[in-house]
């Protein structure tokens, strides 16, 4: 029947005089629905459907058909098995998604066979795109906010001292190594570097903390995947009084998810993160992003960086389906066609770079303040324009291959 | 005082607040499965479902948060046993495989209910002006809300261990653990005892689950996420054994904290050790019987 449907309307933009074949182009989201991360995903994946909902028409006569799976937990296994499927069973043109890193890494090898784009609307870990030349990301790398956050924190914030804590897995190691290479740089001093733990269930911070307050660094450089543990972080913080005992909490914009924010209190005022998004960010579009999101899913309900990125995924997958007029079934067509994208989302300007097909985009150092109405929100405090992975352009590591 | 007695004391502080976390959690596991042998892997849920019911009460309605973890406590008790009567009943001479697969069932489904009725975003609870600072000690600070945790476990205990050992309930309990069957045939009613202590220990899950809010924040994978570290204080400290599962609790919360504040890159690992250690000497763990 919904075969038909589609003939049908093929039939009628003929009948019309409609050059174009309208095509519908099978796009598999993958994200996670489930387990302690599982607001990560509806974060993603209100954006995308928002999107869709707001400018099917801008692809007309084609559409898009989103096929949605669960990314499951951050490590990497239950992802490649639902991504494979998409791409064998129900035969996306594209996959667009994944949170987590290992997801990214696992799939790498499979959409390279498939020659089918993955467009990443968060995975952070700097090498993840030199896995794959069907890989194209929309979010960030880890070095985008860490790599300016080590000089900034010596600069501007007083961090002659700081202490690294990170969620033991290849974004947090990545994002640590980042803030370590440029803190150094600036002549920063790291006392020590301690991990947290899986992703998979937040830990209680307290003891790992307790060992950093022991120590007295002027700042503590926390990662965490952006979900339950953003809290919990928090709330250790605060009840150790390590602000108070001189200690600055500082990090990537996984600290203080937008969505989260409002039940973290007084904790988090003062800390400051690196990000390239806010909802207190200042440029039309994210105006009207924020309205049509509270529109469509109610006042108390924010975006956050996470949703951004997914926003500006989509938007991206729009403009390319428009630029090949609705003809996506190669995959190195639709990657080319995204390389040197430029856009304005709610991050501001946004880019593909097209040596290395990963976002160009600002950075601003914010610092979490109480607002004149109430709420907690975030004060922009310093700006690095169009910012690139520096992780690739120095070549470090496994930036490098 | 010198600097590592001082690591110690914050050691020993912050892992018996964890511990006591651990323990008003498992305890009704423990009890359950030591007296009917039901393995009841729903129990996290029940833990969970008393942290909603306190964020709903705290945030919604306005109810402090002490009175609103009794409200929890004693409302996850009361309806834990319509499960009981309902469905764990009808198990209770089935394979441990249908056990499990009924109350990992139970257990998905108070995780999609949750996230139905709450979203999947981590909830927060206001927390009473007395309970957010710290108590300064002098050589160091700990905070409120640790205390208040050691302070409300070792009341749970004397209670608990009162009415455990002291009472005729408590005796008839042991006396159920130790062979059921001698017991039913000095007239105890051992269905009813069980009834009650599943309401006792699912309303100290939902007390736990409240308490964890604050610890690890609140989402509905709690009913899954933490359910192996109540599974490794139960198997520690043996089946049924309320000694038992104080002292797994003990051991599990402050070698965890320890591991962690001393040896941070090998941290996550010491409370499997210890785990495998234990059950090696004692296959049956601390207290169970063999």
């Amino acid at each position: 029947m919904k075969m038909m449907n589609y003939v049908g309307a093929a039939a009628l933009a003929l009948a019309m005089g409609g050059v174009a074949q309208a095509e519908n182009v099978k796009i598999g989201v993958v994200l996670p629905f489930s387990g302690a991360n599982a607001d990560l995903g509806h974060q993603m994946d209100k954006a995308i459907d928002l999107y869709v909902k707001l400018h099917a028409k801008d692809i007309a006569p084609h559409t898009v058909e989103l096929v949605k799976r669960d990314e499951g937990p951050p490590t990497g296994a239950q992802a490649k098995t639902v991504a494979t499927e998409l791409i064998t069973n129900d035969k996306v043109s594209m996959l667009l998604g994944f949170s987590f890193s290992p997801s990214s890494i696992a799939l790498a090898p499979v959409v390279t066979q498939a020659k089918v784009p993955m467009i990443i609307s968060n995975a952070g870990t700097a090498w993840i795109t030199n896995l794959s030349p069907y890989i194209v990301r929309l979010s960030f790398s880890m070095w985008h906010t860490a790599y300016p956050m080590g000089s900034y924190a010596f600069d501007k914030i007083g961090c002659k001292t700081a202490a690294l804590a990170y969620t033991d897995f290849p974004p947090g190691k990545d994002s640590t190594e980042a803030f370590k290479t440029g803190f150094e740089k600036a002549g920063g001093k790291v006392v020590d570097s301690i991990p947290l733990g899986s992703p998979v269930q937040v830990p209680d911070f307290t003891p790992f903390f307790q060992k950093i307050k022991d120590q007295k660094p002027d700042c503590m450089y926390v990662f965490i995947p952006s979900g339950a543990h953003a809290t919990g972080v928090m709330k250790s913080y605060g009840e150790l009084g390590m602000r108070k005992a001189g200690v600055k909490l500082i990090g990537p914009m996984d600290l203080i998810p937008d969505n989260k924010l409002q039940d973290m209190g007084d904790a988090a005022i003062g800390t400051i993160v690196m990000s390239h998004y806010a909802v207190d960010l200042e440029n039309a579009e994210n105006k009207s992003f924020n309205a049509e999101w509270h529109k469509a899913y109610g006042k108390d309900s924010y975006p956050d960086f996470m949703s951004a990125q997914a926003w500006d995924s989509i938007h991206a997958i729009f403009d390319a389906i428009k630029k090949l007029d609705g003809k996506v079934a190669d995959g190195a067509k639709v990657v080319d066609a995204m390389k040197g994208w430029k856009a304005n989302g709610p991050r501001g300007s946004v880019m593909i770079d097209a040596d290395t097909r990963d976002i160009v985009q600002d950075e601003h150092a914010m610092e979490v303040i109480r607002k004149p109405d109430g709420k907690l929100g975030v004060k922009i405090v310093g700006t690095t324009k169009q910012v690139k992975d520096e992780c690739k352009v120095q070549k470090i590591g496994r930036c490098g291959s | 005082m010198p600097h590592f007695a001082i690591i110690a004391v914050s050691i020993l502080f912050d892992g018996l607040a964890y511990a006591m976390f651990l323990f008003i959690t498992s305890v009704g596991l423990s009890v359950t499965m030591g007296l009917m042998g039901f393995v009841n892997l729903a129990h996290g849920a029940f833990a969970m479902a008393g942290g909603y019911v306190v964020v709903s009460l705290t945030r919604n309605l306005g109810i402090g948060f002490v009175p609103a973890l009794v409200i929890a406590s004693v409302t996850v008790g009361a309806v834990s046993v319509l499960f009981e009567r309902g469905l764990y009943r009808r198990l209770y001479k089935a394979t441990d495989l249908e056990q499990v697969l009924l109350t990992i069932g139970l257990a998905f489904m108070a995780i999609a209910t949750a996230t139905y009725f709450y979203g999947p975003i981590p909830k927060s609870v206001p927390l009473p002006e007395w309970l957010q600072g710290d108590i300064n000690l002098g050589f160091r600070t700990f905070p409120s809300y640790r205390a208040f945790l050691v302070v409300l476990g070792a009341v749970l205990i004397s209670v608990l261990w009162y009415a455990f050992e002291k009472t005729n309930i408590g005796a008839k309990i042991r006396a159920a653990v130790d062979n059921r069957r001698m017991a039913e045939s000095v007239g105890i009613n051992v269905d009813l005892l069980f009834t009650l202590t599943f309401a006792v220990g699912s309303g100290l899950a939902a007390l736990g689950g409240g308490l964890a809010i604050q610890l690890f924040g609140l989402s509905p994978s709690f009913a899954v996420l933490y359910l192996v570290l109540f599974l490794i204080v139960v198997a520690v400290g043996g089946l049924g054994s309320l000694k038992g599962t104080l002292l797994a609790a003990l051991v599990v919360g402050i070698v965890d904290t320890g591991g962690k504040y001393m040896l941070a890159e090998a941290g996550g690992f010491f409370i499997y050790a210890i785990t495998i250690v234990v059950l090696l000497i004692k296959p049956a763990g601390f207290y169970g019987r063999e």
